[in-house]
């Protein structure tokens, strides 16, 4: 194993996309470099393992006679455990058996998550009382049963052991009663001066219910103030969005209507409220599929590569602060006159005149969206340039939030009435603003030093965290799992929150912390609920009924809010915002995973690989590789560790030193930074993982300027996007890979444009080899008929938006453990599904591609031949089927597994022990052990159960009964699965498709998993985009086996 | 030199190799087929219980029907053992003062529930469904033997995976019609076999492939 540490010079790999012609794809800028590690990667299943020195377990002195005796045990051990008899087991029923429920049944509940206040509605299964998984709500107007990675990994958070256990009084235990006590002796001081020194602090809510209490707080208490406060504050969209009643409208966008999206920096596939509800929407417009060939045209400019991006035909990287000069220059450009911004470069000029042109060209069918984080002009310069032209597909509705208030402004003010003594008792219900809320610019720690100065502090939330230490009493909150409340979704549709379960621990309601603060005691918060729900027209006049229906369906029908005309005020689309001086800027954004770092203990989000860069456990600085070079910052490259160089980040004078990540298509001269990490008390698993960024940000908002400087020493980031390569596409092969020229373009990812689409469907499947003659096979095929079900899935690349929902789904529906960084940067992450990732074209701006990749199930699997002990076998309906109990953990068949999608449990990855966390396993699927093999199963429980259900009935298996985890969460429902003997069924019909085609299929593996090809829909005038593999208009692929694909090469 | 060993040691020589490959072959036809006695698998051995429940009675004398008790046999994977509440419907009026029924009484007042031992106890990793069996004609005494013959309850067969598959294999030997499922004396009629066929046909019973295919009961 070579150690050299090469650096990974830059100009050898722009060299090496420059000699492709703009059709090749590639991973990463280490494939692109061709370096030691990525060969390793690329050819060995587990390049690990040769790495002992690096794994403690690996150091065992173990020497040969040790071995042997230890073999001679173990098999003395074996041979005795024969013998051993079954111990005796228990089975312990109820004593009245709840209504409805059968044992072993599942049962599902419709809730709803809020996240940043705005509810997706959720049905929630239920084993025997004990929530195991989450799914989409197919009535939530939010959801359509789709979710968010954030709500599967919910479940985990529910039984997290770290959670908060009770209300603590300085540290100790206490009741909640011993709270309401001192909390009324606050109350009575406050009262005769009307509640002037009271201030309550929540996080971001759209609850109607905490609305009405709120109001009767400020009844009481008429000079107390409410200041909500969220990290994600969006207070850039709300104080720039026009006014229905005075109040900031809520935007609602109908991407059904809409030919053409313009994203200033927006991530709406992902991010924000109704993301789930867009992105189908929005993939509702570009499906290719039952003879449809229209697509609608998505521009991003954006200051980082995010999944929107991704899917956007065009695409352009540009700073954070130059958004506002785009902004207006294609609002100028399409009659919306605003004052004019600073200069455009050329390639953003050609962009604004493009989007412009397109916009005018589809009047009355636009849509433009302002990111989150962009500041409220440009967020008035979208609403405005949306009021001329974007007709039916944007609405506006009167605020959804009860308290639409500019945050920053109000927690400014906060902490300034805490400073001046002003404050003397606050109550904090949820967040954590002593970790997560911005410094006052030039200060450190503002909200810190300012709470510090109230006498009386009190702080609800999961987890005894940062603020929790910083007040006298901390209240454990309920999980919404465990508690009641009510919320609104994007479009204003009420959901009720209904518990799943009793609080594990003493958890309350942040309902029923500002009912005693209104004055309300002894009321449970479903009390609450009921009290004002009873008084809402929706519910009036039969609220039993109604009750119960809401419930069931998990809406309140009639609350989804009426589209009202807004006045946008003039004065917002005033001046420009004044050009930052500096020649970096920073700009923070959530992260993918933990969010603000809320989610910062949960396992199964931390080593979820974040979109594009596939890193897990940590955040990082992303820069492009011109900024890199510029700051003389490349990562060192060593085999098997993604060391990145440590940069130091200078934002108002304040500094933080992070691992820079050098990120292809990210604008020269910016940093982005995650949020979320750096926590001190978030845990067990988030504690001490990754930076704190919260330190750098200030009020002046999300964009900021910056100083960088290479930093001392490395960082190991475990990023597991050179894991599992299955293709070397990119690499000239015979340079780095001799005698293996097959290797070459192997056509894994195809893709496309519209035009070329319309004209030869097939053309993306130019050059590619096709299967062999299907009789080729040493196996008997006439034995293998598949006359009953033959179990399929079919993946649109066009619609994956590489959002990781199904990877936490599939997690948590197949108990799949969770490993720890150390052992991903080995390769060693149990994920059955993985998205692979893949680049083309030019590294300032490439070309992404999400490719979900988990077992094919193929038919002539190359897995099953090798396993020595027959634990890998094919079922009658085509499933390969894994036998844990068989296995002895050889590994054969994840050598001899050409799509790398089998994963061996090396240690005894799970946690077997805290109890709660035995809560959270799906009791329908096998746990398994070390030395097993495990892999995608196509949730064969879900296809075994939905078999019986039908075979019960005499009658086959419906199309769509029975989904897949991957396959329900999809909010753009590009995983299809089903029955591919059945020709109505949607996976044939998609099969059936002629951008479809099987990965490797020319190694004659028949996979039952197929893909559609990612077409894209250039805009002429722009030229660019996807161009077809091949780019000939050539029919179909070529040869049949034997053929070389050196003959494969097409301009 | 003379011979060290004489001339006949060559045939025991030979014997030996004969004898310790039927010692080997013992041993290892002794493991399988103490692993396949009752005192491994536990069958007829009746386990203790919490309450001295009699099938025997309830199911031979009282003629109870199966489904009285085991409520989601024909719904679900599990049958379900009767709640306190099923025992309670009765035992409030019959027995109400036996000394044998503190322990259901008990925890019909403090809603603890009984802790009843297994009887039937699958390993973890194989996931029977009662339904399907009992839907597609699989009756109770196939695979839980005469249990209104059984004061106590024990299991009549290994419930090892030879024995599932046997069945599956062929499963036209045990099929019967609806109305026999919990009768405990059906016994295969002599014209099983033509039976059994009409029955899987009617049934829509699976392929051979399909039933002993390793997911039909492994996840």
């Amino acid at each position: 194993m070579s150690h050299r540490d090469h650096h990974h010079d830059l100009e050898p790999v722009r060299e090496a996309i420059s000699r492709k012609t703009g059709r090749e794809f590639w991973r990463s800028l280490e494939e692109l470099a061709g370096t030691d590690r990525f060969r390793d990667f690329l050819h060995r299943e587990f390049p690990a393992l040769n790495a002992p020195e690096t794994d403690p377990s690996m150091l065992d002195p173990t020497g040969r006679r040790n071995f042997m005796k230890l073999m001679g045990a173990s098999l003395a051990l074996a041979g005795l455990t024969a013998c051993t008899r079954q111990p005796l087991e228990h089975v312990v029923p109820y004593v009245k058996t709840p209504d409805g429920l059968v044992p072993g049944k599942p049962q599902f509940y419709a809730t709803a998550m809020t996240l940043n206040g705005v509810a997706s509605g959720l049905l929630v299964e239920s084993h025997e009382g004990r929530p195991t998984k989450i799914e989409g709500n197919p009535d939530h107007p939010g959801s359509l049963g789709a979710t968010d990675i954030f709500a599967q990994a919910s479940v985990l958070g529910l039984y997290d052991p770290d959670r908060s256990q009770s209300a603590l009084k300085l540290g100790d235990a206490r009741t909640w009663g011993d709270f309401l006590n001192e909390l009324t002796a606050w109350l009575e001081a406050q009262r005769p001066k009307r509640g002037k020194g009271l201030r309550i602090l929540t996080e971001n809510s759209t609850s109607p219910t905490l609305a009405s209490l709120m109001a009767k707080v400020k009844t009481d208490f008429p000079e107390s103030k409410w200041v909500t406060y969220d990290p994600n504050t969006r207070d850039g969209a709300r104080m720039g969005a026009p006014t229905v009643g005075g109040k900031p409208a809520n935007v609602v966008y109908k991407f059904e209507n809409a030919e053409v999206v313009v994203s200033l920096d927006a991530d709406f596939l992902t991010n924000g409220p109704g993301a789930l509800r867009y992105a189908r929407d929005f993939m509702s417009k570009r499906r290719l599929t039952s003879g449809a060939n229209e697509m609608n045209r998505l521009f991003v400019a954006e200051s980082t590569l995010t999944t929107t991006g991704s899917k956007a035909d065009h695409r352009l990287p540009v700073k954070a602060s130059e958004i506002d000069a785009l902004a207006r220059s294609i609002a100028n450009a399409v009659g919306v006159s605003v004052a004019a911004g600073g200069n455009l470069s050329g390639d953003a000029a050609k962009f604004a005149k493009a989007v412009a042109d397109d916009l005018q060209a589809h009047a009355g069918k636009c849509i433009v969206l302002a990111g989150e984080h962009q500041p409220a002009a440009v967020h008035a310069i979208a609403n405005a340039i949306n009021a001329k032209l974007g007709g039916t597909a944007v609405a506006y509705t009167a605020p959804i939030e009860i308290n639409p208030i500019d945050q920053t402004a109000a927690l400014t003010e906060l902490i300034g009435e805490m400073n001046a003594g002003q404050v003397e008792c606050i109550i904090i219900v949820g967040g954590n603003p002593v970790y997560n809320a911005p410094n006052l610019p030039g200060q450190k720690d503002s909200f810190l030093n300012a709470l510090k100065k109230v006498p009386n502090r009190a702080h609800m939330s999961l987890y005894n965290d940062e603020t929790s230490a910083q007040c006298q009493w901390h209240l454990a909150e309920a999980h919404y799992l465990e508690s009641w409340g009510d919320a609104r979704a994007f479009d204003g549709t009420v959901s009720i929150i209904q518990p799943l379960i009793q609080p594990l621990y003493q958890g309350r309601s942040p309902l029923e912390l500002v009912a005693a603060v209104a004055g309300i005691q002894g009321k449970t918060a479903l009390d609450l609920l009921k009290d004002y729900w009873k008084t809402q027209p929706q519910m009036a006049a039969n609220f039993d009924q109604a009750w119960k229906q809401a419930l069931h369906d998990g809406v309140v029908a009639g609350t989804k809010l009426a589209e009202e005309s807004a006045q946008l005020d003039a004065a917002k689309l005033a001046a420009p915002a004044p050009a930052k001086g500096g020649q970096y800027e920073i700009v923070f954004r959530l992260d993918p995973h933990v969010h603000d770092g809320r989610f910062a203990n949960n396992g199964w989000l931390q080593e979820c690989p974040k979109p594009i860069n596939k890193i897990t456990w940590d955040n990082f600085a992303i820069i492009n590789g011109t900024t890199a070079a510029k700051l003389n910052l490349a990562p060192k490259d060593e085999p098997y560790h993604a060391t990145a160089k440590m940069i130091n980040i200078t934002v108002d004078g304040k500094e933080l030193a992070m691992p820079a990540w050098i990120q292809a298509g990210h604008p020269n001269d910016t940093v982005t930074v995650y949020l979320g990490y750096g926590r001190e008390r978030a845990g067990n698993v988030g504690n001490k993982t990754g930076f704190n960024t919260y330190l750098l940000k200030t009020t002046a908002g999300a964009i900021a300027e910056a100083k960088l400087a290479a930093g001392e020493g490395t960082y190991q980031l475990a990023s597991t996007q050179e894991h599992f390569a299955i293709d070397v596409s990119g690499i000239d092969s015979k340079a780095f890979i001799p005698e293996e020229n097959d290797l070459s373009d192997r056509h894994i990812v195809r893709a496309g444009n519209l035009e070329e689409y319309k004209k030869n469907p097939k053309a993306v499947h130019h050059g590619a080899h096709l299967p062999p003659d299907p009789k080729m096979t040493i196996y008997h095929p006439e034995e293998h008929p598949y006359n009953g079900y033959a179990w399929g899935m079919a993946i649109d690349m066009n619609a994956c938006i590489g959002c990781n929902a199904c990877i936490v789904s599939c997690q948590s529906e197949n108990n799949i453990a969770v490993v720890g960084k150390e052992l991903v940067t080995r390769g060693r992450q149990m994920h059955w599904l993985r998205i692979d990732t893949y680049f083309r074209g030019d590294m300032a701006n490439p070309e992404v591609y999400f490719q979900p990749m988990m077992c094919q199930h193929c038919e002539n699997a190359p897995c099953e031949v090798v396993c020595p002990v027959n634990a890998t076998v094919h079922d009658a309906e085509g499933l390969n089927t894994q036998v844990y109990n068989r296995c002895v953990g050889t590994r054969y068949c994840a050598n001899n597994c050409p799509y790398k999608v089998r994963r061996f449990n090396y240690l005894l990855y799970g946690d077997w022990e805290t109890p709660s966390l035995k809560n959270v396993r799906n009791p329908e699927v096998t746990i398994r052990s070390r030395g097993v093999m495990e892999k995608c199963t196509f949730c064969v429980q879900r296809i075994m159960n939905g078999k019986i259900e039908a075979e019960k009935q005499n009658r086959r298996v419906a199309d769509g009964e029975i989904q897949t985890a991957c396959q329900t969460v999809c909010p753009t429902e590009a995983i299809i699965f089903g029955d591919i003997n059945d020709k109505e069924s949607r996976v044939a019909k998609l099969k059936a498709e002629p951008r479809n085609y099987e990965v490797l299929a020319d190694l004659n593996t028949r996979p039952r998993a197929s893909y559609l090809a990612a077409i894209k829909n250039p805009n002429a005038t722009l030229g660019g985009g996807a161009s077809s593999h091949g780019g000939s208009s050539e029919s179909g692929g070529h040869g049949n086996e034997g053929q070389k694909s050196g003959e494969a090469k097409h301009g | 030199m003379p011979q060290l060993f004489h001339r006949g040691m060559n045939t025991l020589a030979r014997l030996s190799i004969v004898v310790g490959l039927l010692v080997a072959g013992g041993g290892l036809m002794f493991v399988i087929e103490f692993n396949r006695t009752p005192y491994v698998t536990r069958a007829f051995e009746p386990r203790e219980q919490p309450v001295q429940f009699s099938h025997k009675h309830h199911v031979g004398d009282d003629g109870i029907d199966c489904r009285y008790c085991h409520t989601t046999v024909e719904t679900a994977a599990s049958a379900g053992i009767p709640a306190t509440k099923t025992c309670m419907n009765c035992h409030s009026q019959l027995f109400a003062n036996s000394p044998y029924l503190e322990i259901v009484r008990e925890s019909w007042r403090t809603g603890q529930p009984i802790k009843w031992t297994k009887v039937h106890d699958l390993p973890d990793f194989a996931y029977f469904n009662h339904s399907i069996h009992v839907n597609k004609g699989v009756g109770c005494s196939t695979c839980h033997g005469r249990v209104d013959l059984m004061p106590l309850m024990y299991n009549v067969n290994s419930l090892h995976m030879e024995w599932c598959i046997a069945c599956h294999r062929d499963p036209n030997a045990v099929l019967r019609e609806q109305k026999d499922i919990t009768n405990m004396e059906w016994v295969a009629p002599d014209d099983q076999a033509e039976k059994g066929k009409e029955l899987a046909k009617k049934y829509n019973i699976q392929s051979k492939e399909v039933l002993t295919s390793c997911s039909t009961c492994h996840r």
